[in-house]
């Protein structure tokens, strides 16, 4: 059995889990909109994290060595996570996996890249960094697979510890704004003038945001810790094998990744009670990931996306919002999705509008990429 | 307009990669994508790119595009009538 | 657990290309990257059109997995579901990273790419090995910063227990300069399918890379 032992977010909303669902609850947007020229050309909606306080939370800590943005984020979100979650980093046991899509991008640029080794713009240098300061003995397992890359962090800590490699996995994700990652999606059309709006019929691209979030998975059973009721169950990967930018017109690689995660939790689907979806607010995604709810029987469940509030967070996606799922959870609240209100998608899904509540034991958390991958894990609560 | 047409087949063969292909093996007329030169939606905005590139041409509406990449004759006939 | 086989193996490294361990074809002459994967490309005669339009590192990976795909019937024994991709490689895709900034560090000559930028995730590489063969199961790109055979082994034999019955898996190396790259992936299969009895396991794949390299 894998258990939750500790998490944390960093977002546009905040730099605990806590904060973060506080703003939730409030209605609040963390999407803003930014003149600055140095991510985009033209103003744009983006969720940043605030600038000012990052330096300041990460003057906190005790350090002589200087951190690249990303690293900061990382580090900040994995000490907070392990506060409270008996799980020692120091432990050869303990496994450190690091989900980014682009890691220290911005070190591209030579003014930034002259304040660093060479070998920092390097995915596996900053997990490096990343682990070295959480003082974890063990080598960063690195996965950078898209807007999945999140999930597949969940699903792969949880597979090494079931096959008995580690006790404990701390699992982290993130990805930093940059003009990089903004002037690529804009040369797809896909960024939204307006903030997102996932599955809405006025929908009209995607909202990039930052972020950090931690997962600690541990095998050690529930103590009375909140979270530790949140088990994960399950999951698994597919491909399209469609289109290396366009998902599939059908659904049929999500669908198949959902039956693969019911399979291995065995659930019928029937069983789940809430589904967290992807829903970046592109055309063409939402109405894939529509497909393949309605194709897996789960069209009545409730849905919900939170990138409305925070973006989409990209590397840091699949472990942010399924921290969000873990306080609907424990709390039995759906929350609201922001920037939805009128249906836009081929099947008639039960997107949630307003806050409501309702037992949630079962949850599934959903996720496509680029390159036509895809991710379904299910999250039980005891 | 034949040199213009001539032009944009080159750029085309160049920008999207389109190896083996000679410009006498591109009809003028002939839909670009479907069938044919195999283009996707992806090399429908590099299309776009190269408009504002080398013509000074933007699209900002992506369905107006598609009108306009129908087959290099179209295109031929939108910069004609809208470059700067 | 039940062990697993290998099937087949090709590597693509400086001007070779090996298939289980043997030189297959070789350029000789030391070229430029660019001309000696089109060489590879018309030497197999791969036919796909589609390849002219991926980046380095995903031409890397898609030929190698080519090659090492003929004759094996792929698609006849298996489902989509049950074959999967295990990627690892060290600089991502730092090389098309850098092409993509080309295309917009320059402000007054700023036309970000598409084409290019949709090349800068690692995993795309994986997409086109999938789509080429229609393979829709497990699959996942790591970055690591030395080739870890270990993990490799550790992880594909865990899919192969539980998820898939088929992983086309490896190292698949682009620098970012290009000066160098490498790829050595495998076909790993339940059942012995060649009767040449390599096992999938750690050393094997230790030994195997450290003879390339040699």
């Amino acid at each position: 059995m894998v258990y939750i032992a500790g998490d944390n977010v960093i977002t546009s909303l905040g730099f605990s889990t806590a904060e973060n669902i506080r703003k939730i609850s409030e209605n609040v947007c963390g999407i803003t909109r930014s003149d600055d020229k140095r991510i985009s050309r033209t103003p744009v909606p983006v969720a940043l994290v605030d600038s000012d306080r990052l330096e300041k939370e990460f003057a906190k800590i005790p350090s002589k060595k200087q951190y690249t943005r990303l690293e900061k984020l990382a580090i900040l979100s994995i000490r907070d996570a392990l506060l409270g979650s008996g799980v020692d980093p120091s432990d050869k046991r303990t496994g450190i996996i690091f989900s980014t899509t682009k890691g220290n991008i911005d070190l591209l640029d030579p003014d930034m890249a002259s304040r660093y080794e060479d070998h920092r713009i390097h995915l596996w240098s900053a997990a490096h960094e990343i682990q070295q300061q959480i003082g974890n003995p063990n080598t960063p397992i690195v996965i950078s697979n898209a807007c999945i890359s999140g999930s597949l962090a969940v699903l792969v800590g949880q597979r090494l510890i079931n096959n008995g490699k580690f006790d404990h996995v701390i699992v982290a994700g993130a990805d930093i704004m940059s003009e990089f990652i903004i002037s690529g999606f804009q040369s797809f059309q896909a960024v939204s003038e307006e903030p997102c709006k996932p599955f809405d019929k006025g929908r009209s691209g995607i909202t990039i945001g930052e972020g950090a979030g931690t997962i600690i998975l541990t095998t050690d059973p529930p103590n009375g810790k909140k979270n530790s009721r949140i088990t994960v169950m399950g999951g698994g990967t597919s491909n399209d094998a469609n289109h290396i930018s366009g998902p599939s017109r059908t659904g049929d690689g999500l669908y198949f990744a959902i039956n693969m995660a019911l399979a291995e939790a065995g659930l019928q689907a029937e069983k789940i009670d809430y589904i967290s979806a992807h829903g970046t607010g592109t055309g063409y995604n939402d109405e894939m990931e529509a497909k393949a709810i309605a194709w897996a029987s789960l069209e009545r469940k409730p849905v919900n996306i939170f990138k409305g509030y925070i973006g989409h967070t990209l590397g840091a996606a699949g472990i942010i919002e399924s921290v969000y799922a873990f306080e609907s959870m424990i709390g039995n609240l759906l929350f609201p999705s922001m920037g939805f209100t009128n249906l836009g998608v081929s099947k008639d899904l039960n997107i949630i509008k307003t806050l409501e509540q309702a037992p949630l034991h079962f949850c599934l958390k959903l996720a496509s990429g680029f390159g036509g991958c895809n991710a379904a894990v299910i999250y039980r609560k005891e | 307009m034949g040199q213009l047409i001539t032009k944009l087949k080159q750029e085309i063969i160049e920008v999207l990669n389109l190896e083996d292909v000679g410009p006498d093996e591109i009809e003028a007329g002939a839909p670009l994508f479907g069938e044919g030169l195999g283009l996707d939606s992806i090399d429908a905005l590099e299309l776009i790119v190269l408009l504002e590139k080398n013509y000074g041409i933007k699209i900002d509406d992506p369905k107006k595009g598609k009108d306009v990449f129908y087959s290099i004759q179209t295109m031929a006939d939108f910069i004609e009538k809208n470059r700067l | 657990m039940e062990g697993c086989y290998i099937s087949r193996s090709c590597s693509i490294i400086g001007t070779k290309v090996l298939v289980d361990g043997q030189t297959d074809f070789n350029t000789e002459q030391v070229v430029d990257f660019n001309t000696f994967i089109k060489s590879v490309y018309k030497h197999y005669k791969i036919g796909f059109l589609k390849f002219y339009k991926m980046d380095n590192l995903s031409k890397l990976a898609f030929l190698t997995s080519e090659i090492l795909l003929m004759g094996s019937g792929l698609q006849q024994k298996y489902s989509p579901e049950d074959t999967g991709i295990v990627l690892i490689n060290s600089s991502s895709t730092l090389e098309t990273d850098n092409r993509y900034y080309l295309t917009i560090k320059d402000k007054s000559n700023y036309f970000p790419s598409p084409a290019v930028f949709v090349y800068t995730l690692p995993n795309i590489m994986v997409g086109e090995i999938a789509i080429r063969n229609k393979i829709m199961g497990e699959n996942i790109t790591f970055v690591a910063e030395k080739y870890d055979p270990q993990f490799l082994y550790e992880y594909v034999s865990l899919l192969m227990n539980e998820k898939i019955k088929r992983c086309i898996c490896g190292w698949v190396e682009f620098e970012r300069t290009g000066s160098c790259y490498e790829s050595l992936i495998y076909l790993v299969e339940k059942d012995d399918i060649t009767n040449r009895n390599i096992k999938f396991d750690a050393s094997f794949l230790e030994k195997n890379y450290l003879d390339l390299k040699a």
